[in-house]
């Protein structure tokens, strides 16, 4: 029996947060890996803080493309390897809504709360607190777009044999666009100015990524589990 | 339906890899000889340029091979569509065999591009919006090959990496225009040459060695192909008769 395709993303989007609560440390690391890698700047740059303003966007966004790349490997793996997504696709109902269910859990799990917590590595940082909104809105919308691309890349390694380094090297330079603008939109707000442009630039990748990085998604998945 | 029946032998691997070695050689000698025509033309009849003297005329290596960058990009992409809607083994064959041509391409348009920009912008690299693209191109490429060679079943190492390409070809136009804006934020984009001002005596050159990097395009990647048909098709007799 075909469900309707909203009820499946639910119960997807359901089963995912259940699991993802009863291992919270797999949520605190890449967190705690945006803290560290926001933490060396200062050691390695300089512990100015002007000059660590200049800096911040780059230190920022570097920071939350590499460990929503680290986030990436949990993405399909386990489920992969338990049979879980074999399931999925054997289940008759529709794969592209089960991986954008499970790609907004992602996000919402890793994306989301790296948002809601940069601003403590971002004050280290000198960005002023006027700035911090604006900061916040980027990385959150970014970080959306971020993982919808993850799911397509994660879904292609899924038949390769290591797919750490693979995936970074798939990965980063389809998300440039996401960091050229996402971090364009931090300077932006550092300097006081409006984030309205570069927001609206962010926010049509992420549609883009919506209509289409599900259907490329579930057709690597579908690929890699053959 | 005789529009068809081409079309269909496209799909034989036997009768693709006979073609490949009939047209070869004529791509070959088409494009050594359009090469060494744009040659001589460039580097010996075209004046130098009035402001860069002699270093303009590596453009004529420098443009058709940033051209061949891209276009060889979208054919791989076609070919891994191809592959993958009509699942044809010899399409996938052949976008295997376009991704070192591209990447090598690319490498050449990097490698020219700072060779000529040593002595006009006094620096080897500038983060000019066109070299930073050529330069993510160069990074598909080797991601594209590099998931090719991660994944040890053939046909799934097809079809994933055809996938890749696809999402590469969305993607592409997105990061050039992101890159085009963040670079105009920072310093105003350096223009190469203003094309309009060139001499015709400078220009044809320039036409033929296009056409001499299309033919060359098309001669490598026959033999190349060839050489995939032979490894994906090692177990078939057909082979065996074909190399008897």
């Amino acid at each position: 029996m075909k469900a309707s395709p909203l009820a499946v993303a639910r119960l997807v989007m359901a089963r995912d947060l259940r699991l993802a609560f009863r291992k919270p440390s797999q949520l605190l690391q890449p967190l705690m890996f945006f803290m560290i890698v926001a933490t060396l700047f200062p050691l390695s740059l300089t512990p100015e803080m002007s000059r660590l303003r200049d800096a911040a966007p780059g230190v920022l966004w570097i920071g939350a493309l590499l460990s929503s790349l680290l986030a990436l490997e949990f993405l399909f793996r386990e489920d992969a390897q338990d049979g879980t997504l074999e399931q999925f696709a054997l289940s008759g109902q529709s794969l592209t809504w089960m991986l954008f269910a499970k790609t907004c859990v992602h996000w919402l799990l890793t994306g989301l709360p790296l948002a809601l917590f940069a601003p403590i590595a971002a004050a280290g940082l000198g960005v002023p607190a006027e700035a911090m909104w604006s900061m916040v809105a980027a990385l959150a919308l970014g970080g959306f777009a971020l993982s919808l691309i993850g799911a397509i890349t994660a879904g292609l390694t899924l038949g390769a044999r290591r797919g750490g380094v693979l995936l970074s090297l798939l990965t980063l330079p389809l998300a440039v666009p996401i960091l050229v603008f996402g971090a364009d939109a931090t300077r932006e707000a550092i300097m006081g100015g409006t984030i309205l442009p570069q927001m609206q630039i962010l926010g049509a990748i992420a549609i883009l990524g919506v209509t289409l990085a599900p259907l490329a998604a579930a057709a690597a998945v579908r690929i890699g589990l053959e | 339906m005789a529009t068809w029946t081409w079309f269909h032998r496209f799909g034989s691997p036997p009768w693709v890899y006979g073609f490949a070695a009939r047209w070869a050689p004529w791509f070959g000698g088409a494009a050594v000889l359009a090469m060494l025509v744009a040659l001589y033309g460039g580097l010996v009849l075209a004046p130098p340029d009035y402001q860069q003297k002699d270093a303009f005329r590596i453009v004529y290596i420098h443009a058709p091979s940033a051209t061949m960058s891209m276009a060889v990009y979208s054919t791989m992409a076609v070919a891994a569509a191809v592959g993958l809607i009509w699942r044809m083994k010899v399409a996938h064959a052949a976008a295997a065999a376009c991704a070192p041509i591209g990447a090598w391409f690319t490498v050449a348009t990097l490698g020219t591009g700072m060779l000529w920009g040593k002595p006009m912008w006094g620096a080897y690299w500038v983060w000019d919006p066109r070299l930073t693209s050529e330069l993510v191109l160069l990074f598909l490429y080797l991601g594209y090959m590099g998931l090719r060679a991660g994944i040890e079943d053939p046909q799934k190492a097809d079809k994933a990496s055809a996938v890749l390409a696809i999402v590469g070809v969305v993607n592409l136009p997105i990061i050039h225009y992101s890159v085009t804006w963040w670079n105009s934020l920072h310093q105003p984009p350096s223009r190469l040459i203003g094309e309009a001002d060139m001499d015709w005596s400078m220009v044809w050159p320039l036409l033929v060695m296009f056409l001499a990097f299309f033919l060359y395009f098309g001669w490598v990647l026959l033999i190349r192909l060839r050489a995939e048909l032979l490894r994906r098709e090692r177990n078939a007799s057909w082979i065996r008769e074909v190399l008897a």
